[in-house]
């Protein structure tokens, strides 16, 4: 029953032994040929895919940011440079904890915690990875001594050399040239990201926003070979930055200087350009600002103070500041008379010290309420009599009135390369219906004669409808740019000129001008005394606030800022224009005793020339 | 007497094999030849993936030397010696583990060395690397072959509880390693196919059992991680997504030595340790891992001779379970490395940095060279 005890039988367990070491070597051959396929599927069917993954593991794209342009004034002045400067970076994929390091930095430069959240909001901007971001700048000598010593508590912290925005002249072009300031993250939704990548400014207002795309340039990149962390081992491949082009301006720093010195302190702003092509000369917003502090990030304190000040510093009056242009707009309803024939260089108009309409018992008044008597064309841009302009709006109408005053430019944007311009308001039939959902009054027309009611214009405006009169109606719109990069700026849709029906308008226009600086009775006579030249030109007043019919204006009793604001134009030499001029003296009352010194001081600083007495600011003056 | 010896001797009845020089010393010349071919392939990839650290090739080409000394003292002994220590060995190497599991060393996380200050460092589950086929051997020579049930069962209970011991280090690599080396002489002795269909069959539920208790965590995130290593691939699928991308952009010929992008620029992990193939992959191509692959045959083909002209039972199990291992070794690392298995710590035999499982290895075809060269050559016709 039991079963035999069998004997080791070793033979027999050889044979058993062999027959699965045979086994076993066909197992071993198999899943070597596992292997071989493995490796054959992995290097050479997904050659490229991995081969790809290598690359882009060790190659990395580092965008080498162009170098801004320059601007310079007419002459060469530099106004806006780029100046070297330390900044403080860090590198949120180095630095670990990078809250903690940047309390660290705060506490080793002895900043406060506005400095940290400001910090904060930097590192927390989207940004490439292992891309460095600078959070503070214009490190002083003491600071960098600081960061070096405590380098080792400050992973990801690096002092980094670059170029920073620079402007030499401070307040004295912040409204024109204007400024470059932080990329923020609303442009860098909109921005090109690859053009841009490298570069954490750009023109936030004026030229340098205007001229965005010429002026920075066109990014290069250079491709360099890291290892794991992302450590740059060596360059592979440079493709250098090509610069942004230079731009050389129209604007004459030393004619900048003297309208800024002739406003004297006041609130107000003066255009100046060449009539015949549209230089803008000069541009000037007072008060003003000091651009630098935007560039490197302005803190919420001062910027509160710009932005907070009843003065506006930050508002640009030439180009956003709409006045009712007043008086000044006299010649120019003047020529549409004449064009239209309602009225002829001769015919007259007695003024009794108002106008009534027909059937109408309101007394639009003139500003001299005994009133100039018989008046001619010549007399009444010299006296800026209300009355003959009442009269003329009323024989012109709303309709031709609008049409030739939208001829000389109001209500539209003029200027060929300025941002921000205002539009100013032009004010028609179709304009009111739409607004008001009003008829046309003829009361309306004629206080729009005199540049009074809806109308409204900006400095800029007067100074190119000044330009078109200088010109006898030749179409250049303003610019401030001369060059872009050596080319001249081209007008791509020009205007087209202002044609008269009788080119000897144009004359008998400037001829009442030139009587109000140099007549007899003219109203800035005291200005026009003694002029080595011929000026013609035109006051005005915008009225703050309106006067309550019967009642008198007594600047007595009005607050300083509700004063009427000075307005004058103008242009010369009579003869042969070479400047054009429009002053607005916010607050300043008198168009003709207070914005026509400013504008006859402009007028001979281009004229005559800087001379002796007028001691200019040095050019090398710095901001604070 | 003398002249009666030799006169038997030339008589023609005994045949007397020419011995070489190299099987006086009982060294196996081919095992030799190609060991020393692989180590010094080894020691080019080292340099290019230890960064040109001559300090490294230097450690290594010690330890080499080292590993070599005590391959040629093992191959001294007698497999019957072996054979007759079997048992006490694994009980000493067992009682090894234990002291570990007591009061180990730890590093990096694990606890694997027995430290001796002064002397030595040295980790006891490499010694079950050998000590277990000796004794797994031992064992089931006692025995008629194919091994019976309840046989079977204690040769597992031999196996199972240093791996448990050894996995609980943590080292899933050489628990590995020591398991197969058991379950190899198991295999080759003639387990019934019964046996091992019913044990693939429980293996299952046992696997699942496993999952869910046994493992550490930073071994299922292994597991998962090698399932889908694009899951996480910056934090535990960064090592097999930067070693295919490694060995793939290698592609046919490869990138040429010292010029692969991945090791070089410590993208690789472990490039010099067991991603090493990784390596020599990115600079020699697929054709560089076919005749690496060769070689590694070649030596696998030389032991399996050995094996089959082994003289006894134990001998035999033995040879074929050291050969077995080692092809697991290959398998095993290349497979991780290419992503077809887990990241189980296994190196790669004589090309990885690192002394201990070089000397482990050495040992291992010391007992070959052993076997092969103690056999018994005189036989009566």
């Amino acid at each position: 029953m039991s079963s035999p005890i069998r004997l080791k039988d070793h033979a027999l367990d050889k044979r058993l032994i062999h027959s699965r070491l045979m086994m076993t070597a066909l197992l071993v051959l198999l899943l070597s040929m596992v292997l071989v396929a493995r490796m054959y599927y992995l290097q050479v069917v997904q050659y490229e895919h991995h081969s790809t993954l290598a690359e882009n593991n060790r190659i990395h794209v580092q965008p080498l940011p162009p170098t801004r342009g320059l601007i310079y004034d007419r002459n060469g002045v530099i106004l806006a440079e780029n100046r070297p400067s330390f900044s403080l970076t860090i590198t949120k994929e180095r630095a670990g904890e990078w809250q903690a390091v940047l309390q660290e930095i705060v506490k080793v430069l002895q900043l406060d915690e506005e400095n940290f959240i400001q910090f904060e909001e930097r590192v927390t901007q989207v940004r490439r990875p292992f891309e460095p971001v600078p959070i503070l700048f214009e490190l002083s000598e003491e600071q960098i001594a600081l960061i070096a010593i405590n380098q080792f508590r400050l992973p990801g912290v690096e002092v980094a050399a670059h170029l920073v925005r620079h402007y030499p002249k401070g307040k004295s072009f912040a409204h024109s040239v204007g400024y470059v300031g932080r990329i923020n993250e609303d442009e860098l939704k909109k921005l090109d990201k690859v053009r841009y990548s490298g570069t954490h400014h750009i023109g936030k207002t004026g030229v340098e926003r205007f001229y965005e795309d010429e002026l920075h340039g066109e990014v290069g990149y250079e491709e360099v070979e890291t290892n794991a962390r992302g450590r740059v081992l060596r360059v592979l491949k440079r493709n250098e930055a090509q610069s942004g082009k230079d731009i050389y301006l129209t604007l004459d720093y030393e004619l900048q200087q003297v309208a800024k010195k002739a406003l004297a302190g006041r609130r107000g702003a003066v255009v100046a350009l060449v009539p015949d092509t549209g230089e803008i000369l000069a541009m000037v917003s007072e008060p003003s600002f000091d651009p630098n502090l935007f560039v490197t990030g302005i803190s919420f304190k001062a910027y509160g103070e710009l932005r907070d000040s009843i003065d506006q510093p930050l508002f640009n009056r030439v180009l956003r500041g709409l006045y009712p242009p007043g008086s000044t707009i006299k010649p120019m309803v003047a020529v549409a008379g004449l064009d239209t024939g309602v009225i002829t260089p001769s015919s007259k108009v007695f003024d009794p010290g108002f106008y009534q309409l027909p059937n109408n018992t309101h007394k639009y008044r003139n500003w001299n309420r005994l009133g100039d008597g018989w008046v001619d064309l010549d007399l009444a841009i010299a006296r800026s009599n209300d009355t003959y302009f009442y009269d003329l709006a009323y024989k012109l109408g709303i309709d031709n009135l609008h049409k030739y005053m939208d001829s000389f430019g109001f209500g539209q944007r003029v200027a060929l390369d300025v941002f921000g311009e205002s539009a100013g308001l032009m004010p028609s039939r179709d304009w009111k219906r739409a607004r008001y959902r009003q008829p046309w009054y003829p009361g309306e027309t004629l206080i729009l004669g005199i540049g009074q009611g809806y109308m409204q214009s900006t400095p800029l405006q007067l100074a190119h409808a000044t330009g078109l009169m200088a010109t006898r109606g030749k179409w250049v719109r303003p610019h401030l740019a001369k060059t872009v990069g050596g080319v001249p700026v081209t007008d791509e849709s020009p205007h087209p000129d202002i044609k008269l029906s009788n080119s000897k308008y144009w004359e008998s226009v400037r001829d009442g001008m030139e009587s109000v600086m140099h007549g007899a009775r003219g109203t800035a006579r005291k200005v026009g005394e003694g002029s080595p030249y011929r000026i013609a030109g035109k006051s005005g007043t915008a009225q703050v606030v309106a006067i309550k019919q019967g009642e008198k204006y007594d600047r007595d009793k009005v607050q300083e800022r509700h004063r009427d604001h000075a307005l004058f134009i103008a242009y010369a030499p009579a003869e042969n224009p070479q400047i054009a001029v429009a002053v607005m003296v916010e607050n300043g009352e008198s168009g003709s005793g207070v914005a026509a010194p400013v504008a006859k001081m402009v007028l001979d600083g281009w004229l005559l020339g800087p001379t002796a007495d007028e001691d200019i600011e040095p050019q090398t003056q710095e901001t604070e | 007497m003398q002249k009666k010896f030799d006169a038997l001797l030339d008589s023609g009845d005994v045949t007397r094999r020419r011995v070489s020089l190299l099987q006086r010393v009982h060294l196996d010349g081919w095992l030799l030849l190609l060991i020393l071919l692989i180590g010094s392939v080894g020691f080019f990839i080292l340099y290019s993936a230890g960064s040109k650290s001559e300090a490294l090739l230097i450690k290594q080409a010690s330890s080499f030397a080292v590993g070599l000394f005590v391959m040629a003292v093992i191959a001294q002994l007698e497999p019957r010696l072996m054979a007759r220590w079997a048992a006490g060995l694994y009980i000493i190497g067992f009682g090894l583990l234990v002291v570990v599991e007591v009061m180990g060393h730890s590093a990096m996380g694990a606890t694997r060395w027995i430290n001796i200050p002064g002397v030595m460092r040295f980790q006891p589950s490499e010694l079950m690397k050998l000590f277990m086929p000796l004794a797994v051997a031992w064992y089931l020579v006692r025995h008629n072959l194919p091994p019976t049930f309840k046989h079977i069962v204690v040769s597992l209970l031999l196996i199972v509880l240093p791996c448990a011991l050894i996995a609980r280090q943590p080292d899933l690599g050489t628990s590995l390693l020591v398991a197969a080396s058991g379950l190899f002489v198991l295999f080759l002795s003639g387990l019934r196919w019964r046996w091992i269909i019913a044990a693939i069959a429980a293996a299952v539920p046992a696997g699942i059992v496993t999952w869910l208790f046994f493992l550490r965590s930073y071994q299922r995130q292994r597991v998962m991680t090698f399932l889908s290593p694009e899951s996480d691939p910056l934090g535990s699928g960064w090592n097999i997504i930067q070693s295919k991308a490694a060995i793939g952009s290698g592609g046919t010929t490869g990138k040429g030595w010292l010029a692969g992008t991945q090791s070089h620029l410590d993208f690789l992990p472990e490039s010099h340790t067991d991603f090493i193939i990784a390596v020599l992959a990115e600079e020699f191509g697929l054709v560089g891992v076919c005749l690496l692959l060769l070689c590694y045959l070649l030596l696998i083909a030389r032991a399996f001779i050995i094996t089959l002209q082994a003289q006894t039972v134990f001998n035999k199990l033995l040879a074929g379970s050291i050969t077995l291992t080692f092809f697991i070794y290959v398998f095993v690392n290349i497979g991780m490395v290419s992503g077809l298995l887990p990241v189980v710590g296994v190196p790669l035999p004589f090309i990885s940095f690192g002394g201990t499982s070089l000397v482990t290895l050495l040992s291992g075809f010391g007992i070959l060279m052993a076997i092969h060269t103690h056999r018994k050559w005189i036989s009566y016709a």
